[in-house]
């Protein structure tokens, strides 16, 4: 019941774009057409469920055993870098079109803060080893989930007839606005 | 906190850095992708200034269009022939050797010779000085002498001359237009290296007129074109053409006829 509970805290209720603003970045960038922001969400999910897992892992087996506490923003970036290089490789092995699409936002991830986010408050909540993941999970998850209802709203928003000069970035941040408010409802879910 | 933590910090970070650059090195072994070798050694070959006169995003775009048979090495205007012959050969293709195109200014109103018609202290820009009344100097076609050539030239191949004309350097000029479409008055214009008479004016008012604003403006009295026959000059519209179709790469005309010295020899015969 507690996983549950991490889960769609970090998923829906506490989403890591539409409610702390983290990962705007790839949110905007990715999320023109469906197919490429539902790889960008799996891809940051994984990122973000490998990064849970190591940090938690060096955090708790390396850091605080040594007393190298202060050392944990630099070991996180590492672990992220090297993560976001390993899925960069990856993705270009297994599909050179969906690397094209995801472009420049592919390495982005690393600095994406909604990652390092993760990694601090994971540690920051005391989370043991299984939530710590689950919360991983779920904030990939919830990002994905954000990602891909902005991308649905823009290709209908193709269609429509947007005044001028909100065309482009503009409109953009007017839809992410409306999505973070329609998420503000979950707040009372927990 | 005691001073061993520092000497813990840089072990660990040590080992955490070397440990994953390990993976990373293997991961980027197994994953490898096989792309096409030859990619990398066009990228060498062609002058990585990322200009775009090909047509593509920068050099690397264009190598890729090279390989995937989009491209011909001529489309680069920029890249030397030598290394285009080189680009051809590990494509396998027969190279077209392409004459080097350069910049010639078709002008000579510097400051000495184009009238000033009013005190101008607007934005310093050729392109803001042409959009409202065309700036300080008097002729409405010929240089305004503000540099937007100069800054637009990837390869420092424009330089300013002491009265306020740009004067391109032959031997640095790739070709690669950029100043021709910085220019907002175009009277730069791209020629083949060969080509050495020039009328070096595009005022196309009446004579008059055109001799009121420039001493060196071309006054189409046409007499280029009695001199040869028609076959080399033209004057149409208030302005001498060379017709570089008939006219052969030897200068026959002594410019010296030229009342106004418009008709100049550019560069060296003989350059490439």
């Amino acid at each position: 019941m507690n996983l549950l509970l991490i889960f769609i805290s970090a998923a829906v209720v506490n989403n890591y774009v539409l409610t702390y603003f983290l990962g705007l970045c790839p949110f905007v960038g990715v999320s023109k057409k469906i197919g490429p922001a539902v790889s960008m969400g799996l891809a940051t999910t994984f990122v973000m469920t490998m990064t849970a897992t190591v940090t938690w892992l060096i955090y708790h087996l390396i850091l605080v055993p040594l007393k190298l506490e202060f050392l944990q923003i630099v070991s996180f970036i590492l672990v992220i870098a090297s993560l976001v290089q390993l899925v960069e490789m990856f993705v270009r092995k297994v599909s050179k079109p969906l690397y094209d699409a995801l472009g420049i936002y592919l390495p982005l991830i690393t600095t994406n803060c909604a990652i390092l986010g993760l990694a601090l408050f994971m540690v920051m909540k005391q989370y043991d080893f299984i939530e710590g993941i689950i919360f991983g999970f779920g904030a990939g998850a919830g990002f994905t989930l954000a990602i891909v209802i902005m991308a649905g709203i823009r290709t209908q928003l193709e269609l429509a007839d947007v005044p001028e000069p909100f065309k482009g970035a503009g409109i953009t941040m007017i839809t992410a606005g409306c999505l973070a408010l329609a998420f503000m409802g979950f707040a009372g879910l927990i | 906190m005691d001073i061993s933590s520092i000497f813990y910090a840089i072990i660990t970070m040590g080992v955490l850095g070397f440990v994953f650059s390990a993976g990373l090195s293997i991961a980027s072994k197994k994953l490898s992708v096989k792309e096409d070798p030859r990619i990398t050694k066009i990228i060498d070959l062609l002058p990585g200034a990322n200009c775009g006169a090909c047509g593509y995003a920068g050099c690397a775009a264009m190598a890729e269009a090279l390989v995937s048979g989009k491209a011909e090495p001529a489309n680069c205007p920029v890249a030397n022939s030598e290394n285009l012959s080189k680009i051809a050969e590990i494509l396998g293709l027969e190279v077209t050797e392409k004459e080097r195109k350069v910049a010639v200014v078709l002008c000579q109103g510097d400051t000495n010779n184009q009238k000033k018609k009013a005190e101008y202290l607007g934005v310093q820009t050729c392109l803001a000085a042409h959009l409202v009344g065309g700036g300080p100097r008097a002729c409405n076609w010929g240089c305004i002498g503000y540099g937007d050539c100069i800054r637009a030239c990837p390869f420092d191949a424009i330089h300013m001359s002491e009265n306020g004309l740009p004067v391109v350097d032959r031997e640095k000029c790739t070709g690669c237009g950029k100043c021709v479409e910085a220019c907002p008055r175009n009277i730069i214009e791209l020629h083949p290296i060969s080509r050495h008479v020039f009328v070096l004016c595009k005022n196309r008012d009446n004579p008059k007129l055109a001799r009121s604003v420039c001493k060196t403006a071309c006054i189409s009295c046409g007499i280029c074109e009695r001199a040869t026959g028609g076959k080399g000059f033209k004057v149409i519209n208030n302005l001498a053409e060379v017709d570089y179709d008939l006219y052969t790469k030897e200068p026959v005309l002594p410019t010296d006829k030229c009342p106004t010295k418009c008709i100049v020899i550019v560069g060296n015969p003989g350059e490439t």
